[in-house]
């Protein structure tokens, strides 16, 4: 059985604003479990970046608990979120993902040298993903001179060659075209399942949500609907439910 | 210590990959460091040029005629002056020292030179290097700086002729050159050393002055039995001989005309040379810096520390600085081989490595602003940028 690998409890970020108050998340709670891939869908305004952003310890609630492994971001200072970060979360972006001066091979052992975690095995197991992500021929480029879809590849072997409790990925497939983006979205499925990780997506293109095992639907910060039957999630992916 | 070699990495590594970029910037301090080293040297050249002589006086103290202010030109002491000073206690040993100026005449070009009467063996005659000291009375010999000997391709047992005006009508000498002396550069000139009686013969005079056959000493180097009880001989010697003052070789040197307005003035060139780059540096790594906030961002994301961030930043910095200043200095060797020797470049060790030390610190004075920054940038905030 899987263990519950994040758990959100009752989550509210509050802003001031115009000198009102606005939740940007409204009490929100849920669970993703290991080997899960989950994702964040919701119109613009709707809270996912500001979700995003409290689950990977950049941003701190104003009340609620996130627990990532059983550790929780509320009772934690700069210092053990910055290790919470680098030990228990692996990260994908919009753009910009990649250190500019490292090679696509640099850019995912960086990873494993934050962690103090660079060996012989460490070194093969980085090639082994950036082979499984077809990018063998890849290893010694800088990001300069890869596509944005090789790019986005490097960057889901980095967040993913620490095993870290929680994947995060925030819009990975913007910057792509169709094609690339169904590709880069399957792999990055495949491997949050295969690596037995808590995988959690924001993302706009609901065709992306076919690769996922549960969709959660937020709208004005609060969590309005969750699908977890395959069926349903196909159905959003088509678009044949209304989103 | 993994703070270090993360950091360490991160620089390294963008540096080589962006190495285009780097080298230019380090070509920059490589310019400002040819400057900063070209002024210290031309500094340290000039204040030679004027001082060398003072400087290397075997004395530790200088007798100058009262209210005279410490000015050589301006003071001129009683014959008997000398002895008084030789008489009071912790003095070891008083030379007295006469300056005037003249022309050496026989060369194939002019040449314009400090002359300096003093006694052999006493202080204010420095040691020879060659040959033999200039025999008493009015002996027509001198001893020669050796640096203008061998440009003017002068070897001891040759005779010069030099020109001084007396009077109203132009006199000629000739004096052989018996000894040879090392830099005693004074007042900008080289310096020819002769008997004080010869001195007095065929010195430039004035109507007035050819009246009379005593020498005047302009000042007396005196060398201490104790050198370190300067303040005490200092004040015995102000109180026990009449119409005199007395400086040590510091003020001596700092009150030769011009000196310190000349070297204030190169001082404050280096200085500005300094500051302008601190801004040159400050300004690219500020730029760079503005330009990599995604990046920052994505490394702190990730998990990377501050002090990762911003020690990478420190060793980027110095790296880059580094070379610069290497750079620079091999380019000042190689200029510095092919100067003329007119132009008074003296590299000092203490002064080039105060300004290579200088310069190694304004890169990372310039780049503390940019390195201030990094340590700020909020990752979620650089992340929306991107």
């Amino acid at each position: 059985m899987s263990s519950v690998a994040l758990e959100v409890r009752d989550l509210v970020k509050s802003f001031s604003l115009d000198g009102g108050i606005i939740n940007a998340v409204d009490g929100v709670s849920f669970q993703v479990k290991s080997g899960e891939f989950v994702a964040l869908v919701g119109p613009s305004g709707s809270g996912k970046t500001t979700m995003l952003s409290i689950l990977a310890a950049l941003l701190t609630p104003t009340t609620g608990q996130v627990l990532i492994d059983g550790q929780n971001l509320a009772q934690m200072n700069e210092k053990k979120r910055v290790k919470l970060r680098r030990e228990k979360i692996g990260f994908t972006f919009q753009s910009n993902n990649l250190i500019p001066y490292l090679t696509a091979r640099e850019n995912v052992e960086f990873m494993l040298r934050l962690n103090n975690k660079l060996d012989r095995a460490g070194r093969v197991r980085s090639d082994e993903l950036l082979a499984r992500l077809g990018l063998s021929d890849r290893l010694h480029n800088l990001p300069a001179q890869m596509s944005g879809g090789q790019q986005q590849r490097v960057a889901i072997a980095r967040a993913l060659i620490h095993n870290p409790a929680v994947v995060l990925a925030d819009e990975p497939t913007a910057s792509l075209d169709t094609e690339r983006a169904f590709q880069v979205v399957e792999t990055f499925a495949n491997l949050i399942h295969e690596n037995d990780r808590a995988g959690i997506m924001v993302t706009h293109d609901l065709r992306m949500c076919q690769f996922v095992d549960r969709v959660l639907q937020m709208q004005d910060g609060k969590l309005v609907k969750v699908y977890e039957s395959k069926k349903e999630i196909l159905e959003l992916a088509q678009g044949v439910l209304k989103h | 210590m993994k703070i270090f070699f993360l950091a360490t990495y991160l620089a390294v590594k963008e540096v080589i990959r962006n190495r285009g970029r780097f080298l230019l910037v380090a070509l920059v301090i490589a310019l400002i460091t040819l400057l900063v080293l070209f002024i210290a040297a031309l500094g340290e050249g000039l204040a030679n040029g004027n001082r060398q002589y003072v400087a290397n006086l075997d004395a530790q103290l200088v007798v100058f005629l009262e209210k005279s202010d410490f000015s050589i030109s301006a003071s001129r002491l009683e014959t008997n002056t000398v002895k008084a000073v030789r008489r009071v206690e912790g003095v070891a040993d008083a030379g007295p020292i006469y300056t005037s100026n003249t022309e050496i005449v026989s060369l194939p070009e002019t040449l314009k030179v400090s002359m300096l009467g003093a006694e052999a063996g006493r202080p204010g005659m420095p040691a020879i290097v060659e040959g033999r000291y200039f025999r008493g009375g009015e002996a027509r010999e001198a001893v020669m700086d050796r640096n203008v000997a061998q440009r003017s391709d002068l070897k001891i047992g040759d005779t010069i002729q030099i020109r001084s005006t007396q009077g109203t009508d132009d006199k000629f000498f000739d004096l052989a050159i018996v000894g040879l002396v090392d830099g005693q550069s004074y007042f900008f000139q080289p310096t020819i050393f002769v008997p004080s009686a010869t001195w007095e013969k065929v010195r430039p005079q004035s109507e007035a002055e050819l009246t009379s056959d005593t020498p005047y000493p302009n000042i007396i180097a005196v060398k201490l039995v104790d050198p370190s009880q300067v303040d005490a001989i200092s004040a015995r010697l102000t109180d026990e001989v009449s119409n005199i003052e007395v400086a040590d070789i510091e003020t001596t040197i700092n009150t030769i005309p011009g000196y310190s307005a000349q070297q204030g003035t190169v001082q404050t060139q280096g200085v500005f040379t300094l500051l302008i780059g601190i801004l040159v540096i400050g300004g690219f790594f500020q730029i760079q810096i503005l330009q990599k906030v995604p990046q920052i961002g994505v490394l702190k994301a990730i998990g990377s520390s501050n002090g990762v961030v911003g020690l990478s930043a420190v060793i980027q910095i110095i790296v880059v600085t580094a070379l610069g200043v290497g750079i620079g200095g091999g380019m000042t060797y190689l200029f510095s081989l092919g100067f003329p020797p007119t132009i008074p470049l003296v590299f000092n060790g203490t002064r080039s490595l105060i300004a290579v030390a200088l310069l190694l610190l304004i890169g990372p004075l310039g780049g503390m602003v940019s390195i201030i920054y990094a340590v700020r940038i909020e990752p979620l905030k650089a992340l929306r940028l991107g």
